[in-house]
């Protein structure tokens, strides 16, 4: 019987051409899978190669405690200290406050929200996030400058202060975005129980939801953080770029993403003052990748936790 | 008695919660929607025909931005050409192939971390590698080879929610019929999720377009002819707009907005298209 099949008189298989194009294709797929690997790598590679020269001449210690950046003088010095305090203003302007309204308004979206309005919702945030940042350091030059120079009677509205309120809008999509992911993984089960118990929603939301979903809103916040620190073309339009340590936001101030972007184009390839920016680059990058490992990190264990 | 009172406390924080978290979500959507309103508002005067298709006169401040928007098709278009092959494959890899193991939870961790690492540290990077090493220049392919890395992230997302969003009957039912997993993945489930990978990758690509820091050091220049190959030189609207706003010797706040507002309208009408689509699409295919 069996040999009267018509399987003896085919072919058996694919041909080893078939074959051999398969795997060609799978190799491939699976390389670009990581490409993203590769890409970190480079970047980490890449930023410290160019930094190195600055690195030797100068020393990483002096360079992140320095407190005075003259790049250009003849005893040309290379503290990082005024850019890395003017970042810190902002951040922290941009944290106060796009934190509270953020995680307020993901609240009101997640826990008060129909289903309709919650798409509309998400829409506008999806959108949010798409205007280019030029676009807003540019509304920022022309009604946040003025607002801020008008009302606390500063020198110019070039602050920390009006960088940070816009640097602080363009986390919000990240901010509002994340903690509602996160309260929306919290299981219905438990807003239910919470209701049977004869809470209201509000008690409901503050009692229950947002400590489930805490360690992801924390996440969010962390997100928001690395992209308030990395945020380039609004504080270089809006900060004002001034060379001393500041120490209040009404002061101009320069920031790391600043200072490279204003410097990068203006120095010799492979000199110095090149370098440095380059080490500022790598002290950026270095900074906002393990922020954003953690927040990474502490979401993947929260999907795992609600996944079960 | 005191039990009532305990609800009239509830609900009386009930309402006043709803109204400050409210107020809250009003001012962070509302003042997008205000931004987006104040650039039409400044920008809709400049807008015509000749500003659309005319080169710019009389160092920049009369004339056109003909040149400047050509110069942000070709960027995107070039980013597009580096991001989508390897990021397709890629999503496909991290949906179809992957292991479940520490090493494919790696990968997702870096994918998650490159979309946080900074727009000006991508610009650095380009700037070392595709203007310097691979010898580049500044160039439109090395502006684009730089925002494909900005892209990547997007892109390899999208691509991986809308084959996770493909049930695995069909995936089984196309290996029942005899087809090999890399038949199925390209005959069955890749067509199927097109629309996602399709829709997410033009909001990743519109994002690209507006970036200017990434651009600033590896692709643009302040006049640049309209490019004859992909190692010259470019305009592009980012750099246009940052540059007639903060550097300009002459004032020409009518370039400045009428630029600010074609960059705005683009990514808007890019947006909404998308928007649109997808949730045709989600209504027409439901598994």
């Amino acid at each position: 019987m069996s040999d009267s099949t018509p399987q003896s008189t085919r072919r058996l298989g694919r041909s080893g051409l078939s074959r051999a194009a398969e795997t060609v294709v799978r190799t491939t797929i699976a390389v670009s899978g990581w490409t993203t690997i590769l890409i970190l790598a480079a970047i980490a590679v890449f930023l410290f190669m160019s930094g190195m020269r600055a690195m030797q001449e100068v020393g990483l210690w002096s360079m992140l405690t320095g407190d005075s950046w003259f790049p250009t003088s003849k005893n040309a010095q290379f503290g990082f200290l005024p850019s890395i305090a003017g970042s810190a203003w902002v951040t922290l302007v941009a944290l106060l406050l796009c934190v509270p309204l953020g995680v307020a308004s993901a609240v009101f979206i997640s826990e008060f929200m129909g289903k309709r309005g919650k798409e509309i919702a998400k829409s506008i945030i999806e959108f949010m996030a798409a205007i280019p940042s030029v676009v807003l350091g540019l509304i920022g030059l022309a009604i946040l400058a003025p607002w801020v120079r008008t009302t606390f009677g500063t020198d110019t509205g070039l602050t920390a202060l009006a960088a940070g309120l816009m640097v602080g809008f363009m986390c919000l999509p990240t901010i509002i975005s994340i903690s509602e992911d996160a309260m929306h993984a919290v299981p219905n089960e438990l807003r239910q129980g919470s209701a049977a118990l004869g809470n209201t929603r509000w008690q409901t939301a503050y009692k229950v939801v947002v400590p489930a979903a805490s360690s992801g809103i924390f996440a969010a916040v962390m997100l928001g953080l690395g992209r308030a620190i990395g945020e380039t073309m609004v504080v270089l339009m809006l900060a004002g770029n001034a060379g001393i340590i500041p120490s209040h936001p009404f002061l101009s101030v320069r920031t790391l993403p600043g200072t490279i972007a204003n410097e990068l184009g203006e120095v010799v390839r492979g000199g110095l003052h090149y370098s440095s920016l380059f080490v500022m680059g790598l002290a950026l990058f270095v900074t906002t990748f393990l922020i954003n490992l953690a927040a990474d990190m502490i979401l993947e264990r929260q999907r795992r936790r609600w996944r079960r | 008695m005191s039990g009532s009172a305990r609800i009239r406390r509830a609900r009386a924080s009930e309402a006043m919660a709803k109204t400050v978290l409210g107020a809250c979500a009003v001012i962070s959507l509302g003042v997008a929607l205000f931004f987006v309103g104040y650039i039409f508002f400044r920008g809709a005067g400049s807008i015509s025909w000749e500003f659309l298709t005319e080169p710019p006169r009389k160092f920049m401040i009369e004339g056109g931005i003909y040149p400047v928007i050509i110069g942000t098709v070709y960027l995107t278009l070039g980013t597009a050409l580096f991001a989508l092959p390897i990021g397709v494959m890629s999503g496909i890899y991290l949906s179809e192939y992957a292991p479940r193991n520490a090493m494919t939870r790696t990968i997702r961790l870096a994918i998650a971390n490159m979309a946080g690492v900074p727009s000006i540290v991508y610009g650095l990077f380009g700037v070392a590698l595709f203007v310097g090493v691979f010898g580049w220049g500044r160039s439109i392919i090395a502006g684009a080879a730089t925002l494909a890395c900005l892209t990547l992230p997007v892109i390899i997302t999208a691509t991986e929610e809308a084959l996770r969003q493909i049930p695995n009957d069909l995936r089984q039912a196309s290996l029942a019929l005899g087809a090999t997993k890399l038949r199925t993945v390209a005959r069955v489930v890749l067509p199927a999720a097109t629309p996602g990978i399709v829709t997410g990758s033009i909001l990743g690509l519109s994002r690209a377009a507006g970036e200017t820091a990434p651009i600033l050091f590896t692709a643009v220049a302040f006049f640049a002819p309209i490019a004859t190959s992909p190692f010259s030189q470019t305009m592009a609207l980012p750099y246009h707009l940052f540059i007639m706003a903060t550097q300009a010797t002459k004032q020409a706040p009518h370039v400045v907005w009428g630029t600010a507002l074609v960059l705005v309208a683009g990514v808007s009408i890019l947006n909404v298209f998308v928007a649109g689509w997808r949730s045709g699409q989600r209504r027409k295919m439901r598994w």
